[in-house]
């Protein structure tokens, strides 16, 4: 069974824009795919779509077998723990240490303290930050910033990971070296759903790749 | 549920440092809640000794029961057995005519005045004490005893006490009209300060509810911040009641020696204070709640 399937999703934002027409397609667990397309064609849009944080106007949108469409609002904290989300404009907290940034997820969804501590320097050692866990986020480079949001996503072991442009800013060398992060978790299991418009990194993974195009699937 | 005790703890120790990292703004908030809910505290505490006070004096209520200038002594006996065998009467003092006459001799100074009337112009009386001091009870012998024969007026000594009742249960309505308004103002200013508080964390709630966090962990610090700044504003405004009464109790020590009168205002009691301190932390909670569902529902799904 499809992972995530969306079927006939539109989505038109206040104002009139119509971002997503009829889009449907369905994504096996496991999988990796990218979603391509030109800035604005509304990508960022189905990623939103599928974490609940826009809501559709019309057709499904199931996630784990759960409409996320129709959900209520107090479900969404249960679905989206289930997500690992690499954002657009990162969302890092500035005032806390690199380690306590990877904790978040997992004090959020109440582990105890000690197992988690331990499940963040694993992943900050997945991402090669684990020697960097007392410093500000800000003292980072922008590829080290990237890498610290991976990790703070796959924290929570996801089953799905959803990642906006994460390579935008980075220079090449250093979206090759995310990119692999999300090949690597791809191989050990979990779905992974890239929007990047980086044709050149798409080519290198013999990948299914879904392209948008004026809010249409092509 | 370790988790829950994990997030409570969590929630408690960063509200505590988010407030100790701001010392001023703090400071400023605690003493305008505590100054709000001083007020019709020390309002309160105020009429509670007026009370007591009232209670204090009219512990004796007594009635005059003047008889008319023709009684005869026959009818002065009759009128006493009646009012001895009143209920609710704890006892009957005889003033004759000629007695409050010599009285007032002596009290007033005024020998020669008394000396040169032709004659005793003051009636016989009784002074009656009532067994409790019941405004009710007084009003009813009151009007018993108008009605005997040969009594020519009743003078109720306990017309102040219904008085100053009276002066009370309006004070006590003022101060509930008051506790409730500035209530609303503690509710008001904890709102505020809530929001001031959820805007430089926006980031942070935004980033909670994108990793799967619920409303109620979101809530939760706020509320510990809402029911903190209550809890200490209630503090402050007992610190300022108490300061209040200690310093009217040092110059109502020096006016009560001069009276050669025993006047001290007394402390609210524990039960007070803690009723005190629970409503203002209840109070804080309500500006947390209100400003943070708030902030929930504007930002809606996201």
């Amino acid at each position: 069974m499809a992972i995530i399937s969306l079927h006939q999703v539109s989505k038109r934002y206040p104002g009139g824009f119509e971002a997503l027409k009829a889009v449907s397609f369905s994504v096996e667990p496991g999988e990796m795919l990218f979603l391509t397309g030109h800035s604005g064609a509304g990508k960022t849009t189905l990623l939103k779509l599928i974490a609940a944080i826009e809501r559709a106007n019309g057709g499904t949108v199931l996630v784990n077998g759960q409409n996320v469409s129709s959900m209520r609002s107090a479900a969404i904290p249960y679905l989206r723990r289930n997500l690992g989300l690499v954002f657009q404009g990162q969302k890092l907290l500035y005032d806390r240490s690199v380690f306590d940034n990877v904790m978040l997820p997992l004090i959020v969804t109440g582990q105890p303290y000690r197992e988690a501590a331990r499940r963040a320097r694993a992943a900050l050692d997945k991402v090669g930050l684990l020697t960097r866990e007392k410093a500000n986020p800000v003292t980072l480079s922008g590829g080290e910033q990237q890498r610290l949001c991976v990790a703070r996503a796959v924290v929570n072991r996801p089953a799905i990971l959803l990642a906006d442009e994460p390579t935008a800013s980075l220079d090449a060398a250093y979206a090759d070296e995310i990119m692999e992060m999300f090949h690597a978790f791809h191989q050990v299991g979990v779905t992974v759903l890239v929007a990047t418009h980086d044709q050149q990194l798409i080519g290198k993974y013999r990948k299914r790749v879904l392209a948008l195009d004026h809010g249409r699937l092509q | 549920m370790r988790a829950w005790l994990q997030h409570h703890r969590l929630s408690l120790v960063q509200t505590s440092a988010r407030m100790a990292g701001s010392p001023f703004a703090t400071t400023l908030n605690v003493l305008a809640i505590g100054v709000a809910l001083a007020l019709p505290f020390g309002v309160y505490c105020l009429l509670a000794n007026l009370e007591a006070l009232s209670r204090k004096v009219s512990v004796d209520p007594q009635l005059t029961v003047f008889l008319a200038r023709d009684a005869a002594k026959a009818d002065v006996a009759a009128v006493e057995t009646r009012l001895k065998g009143a209920r609710g009467v704890r006892a009957v003092r005889f003033i004759s005519r000629d007695a409050a006459l010599a009285d007032l001799g002596r009290a007033g100074g005024l020998e020669e005045v008394i000396a040169s009337l032709p004659q005793n112009p003051l009636p016989d009386a009784f002074v009656v004490t009532l067994s409790a001091s019941d405004p009710v009870l007084a009003d009813r012998l009151e009007l018993d005893f108008k009605s005997l024969p040969k009594v020519a007026y009743v003078q109720a000594d306990s017309a102040w006490v219904r008085r100053m009742d009276a002066l009370l249960r309006l004070g006590r309505t003022g101060v509930v009209l008051l506790a409730g308004l500035l209530g609303i103002a503690l509710v008001a200013v904890t709102f505020n300060t809530i929001r001031l508080q959820i805007l430089t964390q926006r980031d942070e709630i935004e980033l909670c509810r994108l990793i799967g966090a619920t409303h109620t962990y979101i809530r939760r610090p706020f509320f510990y911040l809402g029911s903190m700044l209550g809890l200490l504003g209630g503090i402050a405004a007992l610190g300022i009641v108490v300061a209040g009464l200690a310093f009217l109790n040092r110059d109502l020590g020096a006016l009560a020696q001069l009276y050669g009168a025993d006047l001290r205002l007394s402390l609210p009691s524990s039960r007070e204070m803690g009723a005190v301190l629970g409503s203002a932390a209840a109070l804080g909670w309500l500006g947390a709640y209100l400003s943070v569902s708030r902030h929930l529902l504007e930002r809606g799904r996201k």
